[in-house]
């Protein structure tokens, strides 16, 4: 291969430069058959970083408090030198935007260009779940109409109310996502389906009102009386709803019995944002690994052309490496797995096995051994999440690597147990046990709808199943409290061990509730 | 296809509204943090904001998780020396070994304290908050001593420097033109009369008026290139006027007693007030000073530091420390140029013969070079003999002499606003 002239060496960058990097890049990319969003790039100011930090890489949000705080918090993390600031930040839009921060070198700029705009971008064009849960086509534009909806209700009805509304919202935003099943996709259709909405919202307060006033008992019920607690029949017709429900916050919106249309619309627009960012948690690993990979390779690529010089390169390898750097548990520094680590380390000996598979592989990897590596590659970042993609690609080589082990926590056994370690024995053992670790079912408590007591005292019955004995944190009182504010009766909280109820919780507490 | 974009030159601050809603939110807290810098701070620092720490409990944002407990299974990397099977103590338990805290890491507990740092305007809005700043109209500063020269049109004099030279153009233009127009208007007559007579038949011309016209053409021409470009009397100049101007330097004396009857809360309080006039006089002057005088039996000018802190013991003797600011007046201050301010900070108590003489000091010496006199008198008891000789003084200067009482740290705001308010009205 002939190597040409680099571009530019040095630190500093202009935008001819950039422009000249990102065409390099793009052939490249295209060489390698990476199917991009048009790219969007965006050169901005630290303080502009900061602010697109703080409203969690949304390009416009509405406005609240927490934003604010979380301002405040990147803000005096960067003055002390805590934290560099974010290396890059990428939305999942169409075109999809790319913020380069001003004061970066120029090999950073390279760097986030071949990890954000081709790596991420292509992540969120390919994943199924980005594309069965966003549509990156219209965020932009709903986020507009979100913010300028909440400044009206603001407007309307007051910061105070809103903010609220706000708080009890995003507590519950992590159950606004229907996780099991899949959402109908944002359309053309979107302006149809609101009317239908509409009209069905008016529907459920006709039947809400309805249903509040005891329907006149059956003669069945009067002359049979099979119930004894119910001797009226008022609770037959069975639970409601008679499925439980994991997406709280559609419940609220469809179901809470004193909201008001726009407080309707908030939760809504609160789901609608838990709902676009719901793949972006559950694939942080295949995500980051994916994109860190391509950078990898692209800015490899560019440096085998002499596109880049030895001084870019080094500079590159250097911050490379302390990206994928996974400190060992002991490490004072550990803190965790590091996503990017071990995305990039899968995606790599994915890569590895496709091109010189070993005896090992073969036998762990029939199918895809020796395959073509880029299309292995495609259809695994195509075709699964965190939890099926560990499940699916972590090699025993990776655990070896890594020297990945498992710990066994049970508060009824007095000592920690390690369970299993980097050997024949535990490959497969650890691979399910990390895979389940990412599976948000997992990480999350598992709570949902059980009943709304339509008949009687309107209280909402949440439940939550108990994974592994785990009981729920402390912070449930001031959850259950904001949901208390959304539903506006009682609300109670079931844990269950199995079938058994091991632990209740409620609010208004009893005592409160005596004296109201 | 990609676009780039520059960003840069786009609004900042794009969290502001955030922000304010967060510090609004937290209102009570901030304020305790902005309270106890205020006690915390020299009165001349306020130019920078400050660092305000919240308990994350009190912040944080509440969702499902789960607590300890139950079962667990954790994967860590680095395994160093375990086996299958090995059996470990649990971290922070008798801190054996400290294997396995993998396990501690995934529920983050963060810092105890959220900390954040105000900017000044932030800052001074806390400290004023709830308070009506008086709007001290400059008018009523009333020494006018100082001139400051001010732009005031133009004028046909002035030096060389300040010619404004698009104006003079402009005159030396439209002097051209009316110079010039009688004179074209004869040239275009002569002219045309002189083409006339050209055209005529030979027979009837003229040779002797044609000549004439010619000669008459070029007299005209002549003085059409004698009119100058530009004139002296076309020069336009900058004026300047000299318009007085309310003083931009003041000077604020602190008085306070401290003898044995002043406890260092009075001290705080005494201070917030000090404070607060400082602050105000520093947004209406360009240059403040402060002059601390301190005094029991005798007064001594003192720095700051050793105004607030150091302690004494003895009696009372008021008109020592009015003596002592009269003596620096004359000395350092004259107050032709300096807008003079006396704040004074006193438990009330006074040796009873000298009252009288601070009375007499302040209505004689003092109060008619002041721009203003605030007396605060720090005591839940009746007042005593100074008071009533203040009283009289109030009587005299009524628009330039106030006096209040302050039981504790939270009337001194109200009793602020009251004294500046009654300023604007007089």
């Amino acid at each position: 291969m002939t190597r040409r002239k680099p571009i530019a060496t040095g630190s500093d960058w202009n935008f001819e430069v950039l422009a000249e990097f990102e065409r390099e890049i793009a052939r490249l990319a295209d060489e390698y058959r990476l199917d991009t969003y048009p790219n969007q790039i965006e050169v901005i100011t630290t303080e502009q970083m900061m602010d697109a930090y703080a409203s969690v890489g949304m390009p416009v949000g509405y406005h609240h408090w927490s934003f604010g705080k979380q301002f405040l918090a990147v803000e005096q993390a960067y003055r002390r030198g805590q934290m560099g600031l974010a290396y890059e930040l990428v939305i999942n839009s169409d075109p999809c935007i790319a913020y380069l921060m001003e004061e970066n070198s120029l090999m950073m700029q390279v760097l986030v260009m071949a990890h954000a705009c081709y790596g991420h971008n292509s992540f969120f064009k390919g994943n199924y779940l980005f594309r069965t849960w966003t549509d990156a086509g219209s965020i932009v534009d709903y986020l507009v109409f979100a913010r300028k909806y909440i400044a009206e209700c603001e407007e309307r009805h007051g910061v105070r109310a809103v903010e609220q509304l706000l708080d009890a919202c995003h507590a519950l935003q992590n159950y606004g996502v229907d996780r099991y099943k899949r959402p109908s996709p944002i359309s053309a259709a979107e302006e149809a389906r609101r009317q239908k909405e509409r009209e069905e919202y008016l529907q459920a307060q006709v039947n809400t009102l309805w249903r509040t006033i005891p329907g006149r008992p059956s003669p069945e019920a009067l002359g049979g009386g099979h119930d004894e607690e119910d001797p009226l029949g008022l609770h037959e017709g069975g639970r409601y709803p008679p499925e439980p429900q994991e997406n709280l916050l559609y419940f609220i919106e469809k179901n809470a019995p004193l909201l008001a249309p726009w407080q309707r619309e908030v939760v809504r627009i609160v789901r609608k944002l838990a709902q676009y960012f719901y793949p972006q948690r559950q694939t942080q690993v295949m995500n980051e690994g994916w994109a860190t990979f391509w950078h990898y390779t692209l800015m490899n690529r560019l440096y085998e052309e002499g596109l880049v010089d030895e001084g870019l390169i080094l500079e590159f390898l250097q911050s490379h490496t302390a990206v994928v750097n996974q400190p060992d548990f002991d490490s004072p520094w550990y803190s965790g797995i590091n996503p990017y680590a071990l995305g990039f380390a899968i995606f790599s000996d994915l890569r590895r096995l496709c091109e010189a598979p070993m005896e090992e592989d073969r036998h762990w990897f029939p199918d895809i051994a020796g395959s073509d590596w880029r299309e292995t590659l495609e259809f695994a970042m195509k075709n699964f999440k965190d939890e099926s993609f560990i499940q699916q690609f972590l090699s025993p080589r990776v655990i070896r690597d890594l020297k990945l082990f498992m710990v066994v926590d049970d508060d009824q056994e007095e000592m920690l147990e390690v369970s299993a370690i980097h050997d024949e024995r535990g490959y497969r053992r650890i691979r399910e046990a990390l895979a389940t670790q990412y599976a948000l079912s997992v990480r999350e408590p598992n709570i949902q709808v059980h009943s709304a007591d339509i008949r009687g005292d309107r209280s909402l019955t949440l439940r939550h199943i108990q994974d592994s004995r785990r009981p729920l944190a402390r912070s449930v009182y001031p959850v259950i409290r904001h949901l208390h504010q959304l539903w506006g009766f009682p609300v109670h909280l079931e844990s269950l061990e199995g079938e058994e109820v091991v632990r209740r919780y409620r609010w208004p507490l009893p005592e409160e509730a005596e004296r109201a | 296809m990609t676009y780039f974009i520059d960003r840069r030159p786009n609004a900042k601050h794009k969290s502001a509204v955030n922000r304010q809603r967060f510090l609004d939110r937290y209102r009570t807290h901030i304020k305790r943090s902005v309270e106890e810098a205020v006690n915390r701070r020299s009165i001349t620092d306020m130019e920078r904001g400050e660092k305000v720490s919240i308990p994350t409990r009190d912040i944080s944002e509440p969702v499902f998780q789960h607590g300890t407990g139950g079962r667990r299974t954790i994967i860590a990397p680095g395994n160093k020396e375990f086996v299958e099977g090995d059996r470990l103590r649990r971290p922070g338990g008798s801190g054996g070994g400290g294997a396995g805290e993998g396990s501690a890491s995934d529920q983050g507990e963060g810092m105890d304290e959220f900390a954040f740092t105000l900017s000044r305007e932030e800052f001074l809005d806390f400290v004023f908050d709830g308070l009506e700043l008086p709007h001290l109209e400059r008018k009523a500063l009333v020494d006018l001593d100082e001139v400051r020269p001010v732009r005031a049109g133009l004028s046909k004099e002035g030096v060389p420097a300040r010619i404004n030279i698009v104006r003079s153009m402009r005159e030396a233009h439209a002097r051209r033109i009316a110079m010039r127009a009688p004179i074209r208007r004869a040239l275009r007559e002569a002219r045309e009369a002189l083409e006339v007579e050209e055209n005529k038949d030979p027979v009837l011309r003229n040779p002797a008026r044609i000549d004439e016209l010619r000669a008459e053409i070029e007299r005209l021409e002549r003085r059409l290139e004698a009119v100058p470009f530009i004139d002296t009397f076309d020069l336009r100049y900058n004026n300047l006027v000299n318009q007085p101007q309310p003083s931009s330097k003041a000077v604020m004396f602190c008085i306070m007693d401290v003898s044995g009857s002043m406890t260092q809360a009075h001290k705080d309080i005494g201070k917030r007030f000090f404070l607060l006039l400082y602050l105000f006089l520093e947004r209406s002057y360009e240059k403040v000073e402060l002059v601390f005088v301190r005094h029991h039996t005798a007064a001594k000018e003192v720095d700051e530091e050793e105004f607030f802190y150091s302690r004494e013991t003895g009696g009372t003797i008021v008109s020592s420390a009015l003596t002592l600011v009269d003596e620096i007046i004359a000395d350092r201050y004259p107050p032709g140029q300096w807008n003079l301010y006396v704040a004074q900070a006193s438990d009330g108590d006074n040796w009873d013969d000298d009252s009288v003489t601070c009375r007499d000091l302040l209505i004689r010496k003092l109060m008619p070079r002041l721009q203003y006199f605030t007396y605060v008198e720090i005591t839940p008891h009746a007042h005593q003999a100074l008071w009533e000789e203040y009283e009289s003084v109030a009587a005299e200067f009524p628009a330039r002499f106030a006096m209040r009482q302050i039981v504790e740290a939270g009337d001194i705001y109200p009793v602020f606003r009251e004294l500046f308010k009654r300023r604007i009205a007089g």
